[in-house]
């Protein structure tokens, strides 16, 4: 039994299906790719999934319990944590008090009533944003906010992490740790599942990737695979292996200025543990 | 039968001039995403422009009509979109509430400034010389050119609208305004122009629906403004989007109107019900309309006013009870009356600082829960802190039971039940006999203390100062700590908190619940003042002022509560008993809020800048560049926030300039996405 399963899930807006008939699953200890071109129906997943969407059609079991009508924070007290792509930091507050608002609320009642004694600074350090912790959230850089967000979410000890473009607006050193930190996220029995644009970090860290198009699972498998499919090819870049290639790129589905990034990169060596 | 019909054809009749107004209403709304609180407040002064030009200035009926409809009401709808409502779309909810209160407030005021308060004959449009409108009889039932005209009217508003969504380019830009403007204007379409042109409509069909209830209603400065409680209900059937189920909404609210004057008696138990069709159905609206979905997608910081730290807090209160002792110790009982009245305001304004400054709500209706807890107060009869407690504890109940059936919806829902809610209260409790008692003087005694009674005024005002500093402090306290942190969290990102696991519906109905208890307090203390308490000192229209005033003096902060309560109370004051002049202060409060209402750190901030100011000069004898005020932009274009640092909120500005922040999707490419293009 997987930690999460998305079974036959159809969302449409009006007379556009945004997802189509999604069926997959993300395991516990283990990174998942969830990658695909731009309105593939990513994050409309998501947020399926979180809870903030619901389905038109289909259902979500996580922890082997269907919770498609359960409401986003019951999801989160089960063991679910997303960050967002389009960023939800509580801006008028500082990144430490952002992390401890999460641990507040993880803790409930008792959080109001004898406040957590945690070890905050310890979780920024982890995530590597220990120098920010003064900072208020909306003055912080993209990428910061982005770990920020993944440290709130690992606040709450979650089972299953839901990241949407997490690394997008780190450096290249900084996606290295980023890497580093997801494979040991993994490492302690928490399930990853990852929206990402970042080829060489989707290839390197992802144990098992699915791909989506057109709200559509077209692959899965493991990334030497994906990276050889056909179909993966045509969906991102109009055409395969055998043809010419030429640049490719168009805008994301909610203007972050996102490239698209080709997806036939060289897998680090032992990326995949 | 024959009553039924006759009853029947009044309500398509008023239905149809709701529907007009209605879908105007829905039409700003949907092109702009700004919900026009004061709609029927532009119909109502479009009424009065329309009686000066066919009645006082003698032009021609229809000549009045279409200067009215085709000039100024479409000009209005430009001046108002290009100089107020331009980027209200994408502010705070709160923001645009406020605003357009504002508007609906200072229209009043003008129409009041500048027509007399006199009794005005509008005659039906095609009225013979004697006023009498021409009819026909269908059966029994008489049909007036007037009615005939309304529903024409209505049918051509529906065709027309239709027509102009569907078949024209400017429609289908307006359509996709709605979606997405910033893209509509890559494609090289013209938001602004869209926009405008939705105002010009809006305005124009709220003049029409206006122009012909008139007969009907009268022209009073009120009752027109207020027919557009049956606007928003009828919009709301229709999910402020979709406007043959606007037309139904209407329909169904004028026939049940009519409906309820023909069957049900003057004297039976039901009679108080006609009035509160309107409201109730508002009501009932709301709580059918689906969940509402968490919006993503925005990172909001807001720049509030710093909170002070403990001492700083105690100190900050003690010389504020020395120097109200000093102030009161001279006074005349009117006097005392009045400082008192100041502190209660000021109490309730504090409530308003915990639901809109920290919490991002609005309530139209902050004056209703006060006399919820003035009524329990003088009902319960036990005249010490059990009765003021257990009277604070009730306002808390139904604070928390008006928040409770709309739980599932946000922001500007909310504020509509909280309007619903204060005309229900007024008309069906408080002008009940059974509350107020008759000619509204309900007897209140003054407040004992472990059976010491608080005699003298003078006494009773200083126990009001030192509740007022208790509450003031308890609310800073509150923001300093656990629960004022999840408010803001909750005002940044209600999506990122229910994905941390905070159930926000029950955190909302808590939110709303404690700031009716404040509330209730301000008015328990209150009637133990006056001694005797009726409707009218709690009348809802009143709290439209009161959370103007709030947000014009600053609603993030206790210094903002305490001079706002000071000039609310001065309001009468100043407008004596000349109407004319209370038209100006209200003409002045509303367009202040108008524009001033994008800032809700309001005047106080310009306090706590003097007070930096004095303090680096004096202390320090340094000349210094003082930070700028943070930029009401940070209102309006919510990706570039500005920072807040601690500090103590009295003479403590504690602002730093504006940081251009690289948040959000909107950050530019390549400034901190170093990796991807490689």
């Amino acid at each position: 039994m997987s930690l999460l399963e998305v079974d036959d899930v159809v969302v449409q807006f009006g007379g556009v299906t945004a997802v189509n008939h999604a069926t997959f699953e993300a395991e516990a200890g283990r990174v998942t790719g969830l990658i695909g071109p731009n309105g593939a129906g990513k994050t409309t997943c998501f947020n399926v999934i979180s809870g903030l969407q619901r389905p038109t059609k289909g259902k979500v079991r996580f922890n082997g319990r269907t919770v498609t009508s359960v409401p986003v924070h019951r999801r989160s007290k089960r063991g679910m944590g997303r960050t967002f792509q389009r960023l939800e930091a509580f801006g008028s507050l500082t990144v430490r008090e952002n992390v401890r608002v999460a641990l507040d609320i993880h803790r409930g009642l008792v959080g109001v009533l004898k406040p957590a004694k945690s070890d905050i600074d310890g979780l920024l350090e982890r995530v590597g944003i220990r120098a920010y912790a003064d900072e208020r959230a909306d003055s912080i850089p993209t990428g910061t906010a982005r770990l920020l967000e993944l440290a709130r979410c690992l606040a709450g000890d979650p089972r299953l992490l839901l990241l949407d473009e997490p690394s997008s607006g780190l450096d290249e050193t900084e996606t290295d740790a980023f890497g580093d930190l997801l494979r040991d996220l993994a490492a302690e029995g928490r399930g990853i599942l990852m929206v990402e644009h970042d080829m060489d970090l989707v290839m390197g860290v992802c144990d098992t990737i699915r791909v989506l198009d057109f709200g559509e699972v077209i692959a899965v498998g493991e990334p030497a695979a994906i990276r050889a499919d056909k179909r993966v090819q045509q969906a991102y870049l109009g055409y395969s292996d055998d043809e010419p290639e030429h640049a490719a790129g168009e805008p994301d589905e909610s203007d972050t200025e996102q490239t698209l990034v080709i997806p036939a990169v060289p897998v680090s060596e032992g990326a995949t543990s | 039968m024959d009553t039924f019909i006759a009853y029947l054809i009044p309500g398509i009749f008023t239905g149809a001039a709701y529907a007009i107004a209605a879908s105007g209403l829905v039409l700003t709304y949907t092109t702009t995403r700004v919900f026009n609180i004061a709609h029927g407040a532009f119909g109502m002064v479009m009424s009065f422009i329309f009686w000066d030009f066919s009645q006082k200035q003698g032009l021609p009926v229809w000549l009045s009509l279409i200067l009215v409809l085709g000039l100024v009401a479409p000009l209005t709808g430009l001046l108002v979109q290009r100089f107020i409502a331009r980027g209200l779309g994408e502010a705070p909810v709160s923001v645009s509430l406020v605003v357009t209160v504002g508007l609906f407030v200072g229209l009043i005021g003008a129409a009041q400034a500048i027509w007399k308060p006199e009794p005005r004959f509008v005659p039906p449009l095609f009225a013979d010389e004697l006023g009498n409108d021409k009819s026909i009889t269908i059966g029994e039932t008489v049909v007036t050119a007037q009615q005939m005209i309304t529903v024409g009217a209505s049918i051509a508003v529906a065709v027309g609208l239709y027509l102009l969504l569907t078949r024209t380019r400017i429609g289908t830009a307006m359509r996709a305004s709605v979606d997405n403007p910033e893209l509509l204007k890559l494609y090289g379409g013209k938001p602004d122009t869209v926009a405008g042109l939705s105002w010009a409509i809006g305005i124009s069909l709220a003049a029409l629906g206006g122009i012909l209830l008139v007969p009907a209603v009268g022209l009073d400065y009120y009752q027109l403004t207020l027919l557009v409680i049956n606007a928003y209900a009828a919009a709301m059937v229709g999910r402020l989007k979709n406007l043959p189920l606007t037309f139904v909404g209407a329909m169904a609210l004028g026939i049940a109107d009519s409906m309820a004057l023909g069957y049900i008696s003057t004297d039976s138990v039901f009679a108080d019900i006609r009035p509160v069709i309107p409201p109730l159905f508002l009501f009932a609206a709301l709580v059918l309309l689906p969940q509402a979905q968490l919006r993503i997608g925005q990172v909001k910081g807001i720049v509030s006013a710093p909170v002070p730290s403990v001492p700083r807090m105690v100190v900050t209160g003690g010389v504020f009870l020395v120097v109200l002792l000093a102030v009161v110790s001279p006074m005349s009982e009117a006097n005392l009356l009045l400082v008192g009245t100041a502190a209660t305001y000021a109490m309730v304004m504090l409530s308003l600082v915990l639901l809109t400054g920290y919490g991002g709500h609005v309530s139209l209706a902050q004056l209703t829960f006060a006399g919820v807890g003035a009524l329990a107060y003088a009902k319960l009869d036990s005249p010490n802190l059990y009765g003021l407690l257990m009277s604070a504890l009730i306002a808390v109940a139904v604070g928390a039971l008006v928040a409770l059936p709309v739980l599932r919806l946000t922001g500007l829902y909310l504020a509509l039940s909280t309007l619903a809610f204060g005309v229900l209260m007024d008309k069906v409790v408080f002008q009940n006999e059974r509350a107020f008692g008759f000619g509204g003087a309900l007897e209140a005694q003054r407040l004992s203390f472990f059976g010491n009674t608080v005699e003298t005024t003078q006494a009773y005002v200083m126990v009001m100062g030192v509740f007022f500093v208790l509450v003031a402090i308890g609310i800073l306290l509150l923001r300093r700590g656990v629960l004022g942190r999840l408010l803001v969290a909750m005002r940044d990102s209600p999506a990122a908190c229910g994905t941390l696991g905070l159930d926000l519906r029950w955190a909302r109905v808590g939110l709303f619940g404690l700031s009716a208890g404040v509330a209730g307090l301000a008015g328990a203390l209150f009637a133990g003042l006056r001694g005797t308490i009726g409707a009218a000192d709690f009348q809802y229209f009143n709290s439209l002022p009161l959370l103007l005033l709030a947000v014009v003096f600053g609603v993030t902060s206790v210094t903002g509560a305490t001079l706002g309560g000071i000039g609310l109370m001065l309001l009468p004051v100043l407008s004596g008993s000349n109407p004319i002049a209370g038209g100006i202060v209200f003409l002045i409060i509303g367009f202040g809020a108008v524009f001033a209402g994008r800032d809700p750190n309001g005047l106080a901030n310009l306090l706590f800048r003097l007070g930096r100011l004095l303090q680096t000069r004096v202390l320090n004898r340094i000349d210094l560049n003082l930070p700028q005020l943070p930029s009401t932009a940070a209102f309006t274009r919510t990706k570039t926030p500005t920072r807040e640092v601690s500090g103590g909120e009295l003479f403590d500005d504690g602002y730093d300039e504006p940081t251009p922040v690289a948040v959000g999707a909107g950050s530019a490419p390549g400034t901190d996405r170093t990796k991807e293009g490689q």
